[in-house]
């Protein structure tokens, strides 16, 4: 009787066991795999087609004359992007030498001291995630507010280089914040227990051991800043000719682009995408190097 | 014995107030920065208003429901209504583009379904997207995205004069898909390992897992990176203006030329003076309001909806 019962019980459907391929959420699966794969197939193809037509338009132009020429005028043939190049240099350098001391001191006093006031400290992570939010062209309207308009200075390169400065800020607080937190707690504990003082700890063990991963974020964010263009159409405006103070107007790669992509000109159009090419490879570049450095963390 | 060389007795010198000192003005010079983003923050949206004033005072709220934009000395009169609804449809389309699409790269790379170093070379791929600048983008839509599509409207006899909603959207979904992909695979790689585990125990396929116990579990980080992506989308500028045409009438066909807020900005702020610097600003306050209401929001859906593990 008991015997019974149990072999009743064992008896279940024993296909259920079996794998089956044609059930129906096994099809739903491999339905859903395929999209997924079709996902990323079509986010991809975009940036292939980008980066084929810009090496395919902008390589002809690779050249000498290119990194020493002129733009020609209107109509001319030939010439090249060297005050755009040059441009480009200086009001990178300007927005880095503006940003980077700022921008690393908050980012100290974010993983170093904000612990000991946590109100503060929210508020500012909350401001850091904020600008970073803020459009580039805000950013560009906010120094032609305070720089450029009518009874101010007028457009420059400095007035450019702040602007680009603003935008890259929040990048190089949050490179340096992490690069900060990687360094282990241990390092801190051992520097102040044998007497060092809350800035020696900082400036001579905590920030050496984060230099490289902060240089690699700086990279990082100045590839970027030079490929922003909204910031400085109004604040370094443009100019044909090489570079003369701080105080003018400038050409930069990223304004050059803009202003001849839709001039009617052959030669104007062949030098935007050369244009692109140099911002692209830099862009390019720097994501690779920064990928392999960091790699190999020291820690 | 080793103790007839006796180790020096412990220093007890006590800090010089000159030293303390040094460490306060440390401390402080570091609060002082971190202070100053706030600050910055602050002159940002002050400095917009303030320049925004005489406008704001000519045109008050009417200027959001207004649709007509003339510079032209005499007959001037600016509304930012076009401009407005420029802005929300070209991002409403790009994150209809760009959600489903994104997602789905996101739950690609981060489920096991081809080798980790593949993953890694695609993951780097999405990344480059991002890092691809804005200005490429548009040049890139302007001499091969356009022709294109008026290759393809074409096939169908759809006439297309080439710069148009249509394009901007386009590129804008491009642009900011690798937003969401980033944003939603951080926050599903961050999800505990029991979970997937313990779904796959109880005889879930992997595309239930996924859609009934990955995607609830990390939505927060999904909703949030896709509210920073339409942030971004708003936000936007070179791709859009050199692609959407830039003409101030609110069209429903995707086909026509349109503007968005930050389009007119980078169109009109070189040449503006006047009352006109003042309706610029006015537009760019509406653009800084539209944005920060989306951050914000992005912001506080991370942390509400954030489960706990």
């Amino acid at each position: 009787m008991t015997a019974h019962s149990e072999a009743s019980a064992h008896s279940f459907d024993a296909k259920s066991l079996k794998a089956n391929r044609s059930s129906s959420r096994n099809l739903f699966n491999i339905v859903m795999t395929g999209l997924a794969g079709l996902c990323i197939l079509l986010a991809l193809i975009p940036l292939v087609l980008v980066l084929f037509y810009v090496f395919a338009n902008g390589f002809n132009r690779l050249d000498l004359d290119l990194f020493t020429q002129l733009p020609p005028p209107p109509g001319g043939t030939g010439g090249g992007i060297a005050n755009a190049i040059g441009g480009t240099v200086i009001v990178v350098a300007i927005s880095t030498i503006i940003s980077v001391p700022i921008g690393v001191l908050c980012a100290i006093w974010l993983s170093e001291f904000g612990g000991d006031d946590t109100s503060i400290d929210e508020y500012v992570r909350f401001g850091v995630n904020i600008l970073a939010g803020v459009p580039s062209i805000i950013a560009g309207v906010f120094i032609y507010g305070i720089m450029v308009r009518p009874g101010r200075p007028g457009y420059s390169a400095l007035a450019g280089g702040v602007a680009l400065a603003v935008l890259m800020l929040p990048t190089i607080i949050r490179t340096a914040d992490e690069a900060l937190k990687i360094v282990p707690q241990e390092i801190r504990w051992a520097a102040l227990g044998v007497g060092a003082s809350k800035y020696q700890t900082v400036l001579k063990v905590v920030l050496p051991a984060a230099i490289p991963a902060i240089l690699t974020g700086v990279t990082l964010a100045i590839a970027r800043a030079a490929g922003e263009t909204a910031p400085l159409i109004f604040t370094a405006l443009f100019s044909p000719f090489r570079f003369n103070g701080i105080t003018q107007p400038i050409a930069t790669l990223a304004v050059l682009v803009y202003n001849f992509a839709t001039l009617p000109f052959k030669a104007q159009q062949e030098l935007a995408w050369a244009a692109s090419l140099i911002l692209v490879l830099m862009v390019l570049l720097t994501s690779i190097i920064a990928r392999f450095a960091t790699r190999q963390k020291t820690y | 014995m080793t103790a007839d060389t006796p180790s020096p007795p412990p220093s007890d010198r006590q800090r010089t107030p000159f030293e303390k000192g040094l460490d306060r003005f440390f401390e402080g010079t570091t609060l002082t920065f971190a202070l100053f983003i706030l600050l910055l923050l602050i002159a940002i949206g002050l400095l917009i208003l303030v320049d925004a004033w005489p406008a704001i005072k000519e045109f008050g709220l009417g200027f959001l429901w207004t649709s007509s934009w003339n510079p032209v000395a005499g007959r001037e009169s600016y509304g930012v209504l076009p401009m407005v609804y420029g802005t929300l449809v070209s991002s409403a389309i790009a994150l209809l583009i760009a959600v489903p699409l994104g997602l789905g790269t996101a739950l690609f790379l981060s489920e096991n379904f081809i080798p980790l170093k593949i993953r890694t070379v695609l993951v780097f791929m999405v990344e480059l997207l991002a890092a691809i600048p804005s200005v490429v983008y548009g040049l890139w839509g302007i001499f091969v995205l356009i022709p294109a599509l008026k290759w393809f409207l074409g096939l169908f006899g759809i006439p297309f004069t080439g710069p148009s909603m249509l394009a901007a959207s386009l590129v804008l979904a491009i642009m900011i898909l690798p937003i969401i992909t980033a944003i939603s695979r951080d926050s599903l790689a961050a999800l505990p390992p029991e979970l997937r585990q313990g779904s796959y125990g109880l005889g879930a396929t992997r595309w239930g897992t996924i859609f009934r116990v990955l995607i609830p579990a990390a939505i927060s980080g999904i909703v949030g990176g896709v509210m920073l992506a339409l942030g971004r989308a708003m936000g936007e500028t070179m791709a859009v203006t050199m692609l959407i045409g830039n003409s101030n009438t609110i069209s429903l066909s995707l086909l026509a030329p349109s503007n968005t807020i930050s389009s007119l900005l980078a169109n009109q702020f070189a040449e503006a003076k006047g009352i006109q610097v003042a309706a610029l600003m006015y537009a760019a306050f509406v653009l800084v309001i539209l944005t920060l209401i989306v951050n914000i929001l992005a912001d506080w859906i991370v942390r509400k909806l954030q489960a706990k593990y």
